[in-house]
């Protein structure tokens, strides 16, 4: 157990959406879940002293859409071979998707608190053949999309209606793999995957386009062979109609156009709070920032 | 004046009894595909694309893109071969094989076509000698080299079967046959005691074994009787063999188409030191190979019997 045992944000499994909801309380009802999984973040980073803050939040409402209104999962089934698959490529960005899948009820709330302590099942860089919920294990930039792929191909071999959806980094795309991945699932149409491309326009160093420049971003998904979106990253209800656009006869490229630390002012835009670590009194400002 | 009269052996590229048991096993279970990079021909899949053609999955030139894709095929309950000359796809997909296949778990068979300095002349970017000092650093990941086609085609079904991730060297250079029983050929994790004896022990693998033999013969009409071990599993390696060995025999040469650095000989030599310390010999690649024939490179690098059999008498100090 970690020193403190305070519990993480939120606590409690929260119910996904149903499939009847209008565009408000969608909205709505996915904004109260992204602040739990965001307070969640900021804890388990204060109390590990570790992570990736400004990742974290800028993946936030991504995955809170994803889990909780449009992937077909079952936290009871975890491995039900007719799941969809969610590929964080990103892995980095653990403690949001820890938070999410905690929340959503893959495995109690109570174990974040035991992120990245000696021996917990929560690394750094989520394990799959640890935390139920996981589908591949990354860190490594770039292993991601490929693994998309895959598992798309899987789907049609079988001839199954499961949908794989993979979360990117953008500073990730300067990745040569992701680029073999994307000609070959545009060359084979697979329309059953979608990445999703967390625009922050931040790397750990610096601006993307100052380190190596990514636009015109959309026009170089279009080249590969996929039909490529662009939306707000923040705007839940703009997530979900991306997320569920009928299936077209491409793969699909959305992007995500997010503020790296969103939802914590001294946080938001700044490259240094990449994998800064807040302090206490930080963690308090943030807290009160993301009031419930 | 005529040549004398020579039984000609007969010898074996191993690709062909890979793909033929790959389309055997493939017949039987629908969960088995193959993965390659523009390798249909380099990998003897052409009767597994016509009968299959759906569950040939060609990526192109792209082995990063490969081992992934074969991690997102295995994740959704396909047992994917992946098939590529062995240079390209464990040097250029090394992270994709230490973290999509073997940290993932993932029962995904990497198949390295053409290894060791197979390509010849087309020099040391197209040599796989690496690998075997790369892939045993990796967690989790079964390392195999069949020495001829018996053993090709055992360890191809051991691998289908067996739910972990694996590599097996796919030789080219046309060799003899080392297995007397077919019905015995492989069994993972287990060397094959090809000869008996108590001098000292010829430790083998893949092209080398037949090779190794060969010097047993030598040795004999010299009166020193040498065991000799076929290490088809490279990894989990068959200590108990290797120490019993090295308890009976005394001394240990091992032999492999590979950098002496990290893979059969230092294998081996691990165990020894530490369970039975006997004087060994480590024969193999020394560096970058010179142009040549994959044939007269073996020879160059006294990987054959007459080096061998120096490495031996040198051992056994006659």
């Amino acid at each position: 157990m970690p020193a403190s045992s305070a519990p993480a944000s939120g606590g409690t499994i929260l119910d996904p959406l149903p499939a009847a909801v209008d565009a408000a309380e969608r909205r709505d009802r996915l904004g109260k879940i992204a602040t739990e999984i965001r307070r969640s973040v900021v804890e388990m980073i204060g109390r590990a002293r570790l992570g990736h803050i400004g990742g974290d939040l800028s993946a936030t409402d991504t995955l809170a859409t994803l889990f909780f209104a449009v992937l077909k999962v079952d936290p009871g089934a975890p491995t039900d071979p007719n799941r969809d698959r969610l590929i964080l490529s990103k892995g980095h960005c653990s403690a949001a998707l820890y938070s999410t899948l905690s929340l959503r009820g893959f495995f109690p709330t109570g174990d974040l608190a035991t992120f990245m302590q000696p021996l917990s099942a929560l690394n750094g860089h989520p394990n799959r053949r640890k935390v139920p919920g996981v589908e591949a294990n990354t860190g490594p930039l770039g292993h991601g999309l490929p693994i998309g792929v895959g598992s798309a191909i899987a789907a049609k071999l079988s001839g199954a209606d499961w949908r794989t959806f993979v979360v990117l980094g953008d500073g990730e795309l300067q990745e040569g793999s992701n680029w073999e991945a994307a000609m070959c699932a545009g060359h084979r149409a697979l329309d059953s995957l979608t990445a999703i491309v967390d625009r922050n326009r931040l790397q750990q160093g610096a601006r993307t386009e100052d380190t190596n420049r990514l636009d015109p971003l959309a026009d170089k998904w279009r080249a590969f062979g996929w039909d490529a979106v662009e939306c707000d990253g923040h705007d839940h209800q703009a997530l979900f109609e991306a997320f569920t656009a009928p299936r077209s006869g491409k793969p699909v490229c959305v992007i995500a156009n997010s503020i790296k630390g969103k939802g914590v002012s001294f946080i938001e835009d700044r490259v240094e709070w990449h994998h800064k670590v807040p302090s206490p009194e930080q963690v308090e400002r943030a807290l009160k920032e993301l009031a419930r | 004046m005529t040549a004398p009269a020579t039984a000609k052996i007969e010898t074996f590229d191993c690709r062909q009894a890979f793909a033929e048991t790959l389309v055997e096993i493939a017949q039987s279970d629908p969960r088995i595909v193959a993965v390659c990079n523009d390798s249909v021909g380099s990998s003897n899949l052409s009767a597994f694309q016509k009968l299959f053609p759906e569950r040939l999955v060609n990526v192109g030139i792209a082995e990063q893109d490969m081992v992934g894709v074969s991690a997102g095929l295995a994740n959704g309950g396909f047992i994917p071969f992946v098939c590529g000359a062995a240079p390209f796809l464990t040097g250029r997909a090394l992270e994709q094989i230490k973290v999509d296949a073997a940290y993932n778990a993932l029962p995904i068979v990497l198949c390295g076509m053409s290894p060791g300095m197979a390509y010849g002349e087309l020099g040391p970017t197209h040599h796989s000698i690496e690998d075997l000092s790369w892939l045993r650093a990796i967690d989790g990941l079964a390392i195999v080299v069949p020495a001829d086609p018996a053993q090709t085609r055992a360890a191809v079904r051991w691998a289908a079967g067996s739910g972990v991730p694996s590599y097996l060297r796919i030789g080219r250079t046309k060799a003899p046959s080392v297995t007397a029983d077919d019905s015995n050929a492989f069994a993972f994790g287990q060397a094959n005691v090809l000869r008996q004896g108590s001098a000292l022990t010829i430790v083998a693998t893949g092209i080398l074994v037949s090779r190794a033999l060969e010097a047993a013969e030598v040795l004999a009409g010299r009166g020193i009787e040498a065991r000799v071990l076929n290490i088809s599993t490279i990894k989990p390696l068959d200590e108990a063999a290797i120490v019993a060995a090295a308890r009976e025999t005394g001394a240990i040469v091992t032999a492999e188409e590979a950098m002496t650095e990290g893979g059969l000989g230092a294998a081996v030599a691990a165990v020894v030191v530490r369970h039975a310390p006997a004087p060994m010999r480590i024969l193999g690649v020394k560096g970058f190979a010179p142009t040549g024939s994959a044939t007269f490179l073996l020879d160059h690098f006294g990987l054959n019997r007459d080096g061998i059999v120096a490495a031996a008498l040198e051992l056994k100090g006659s």
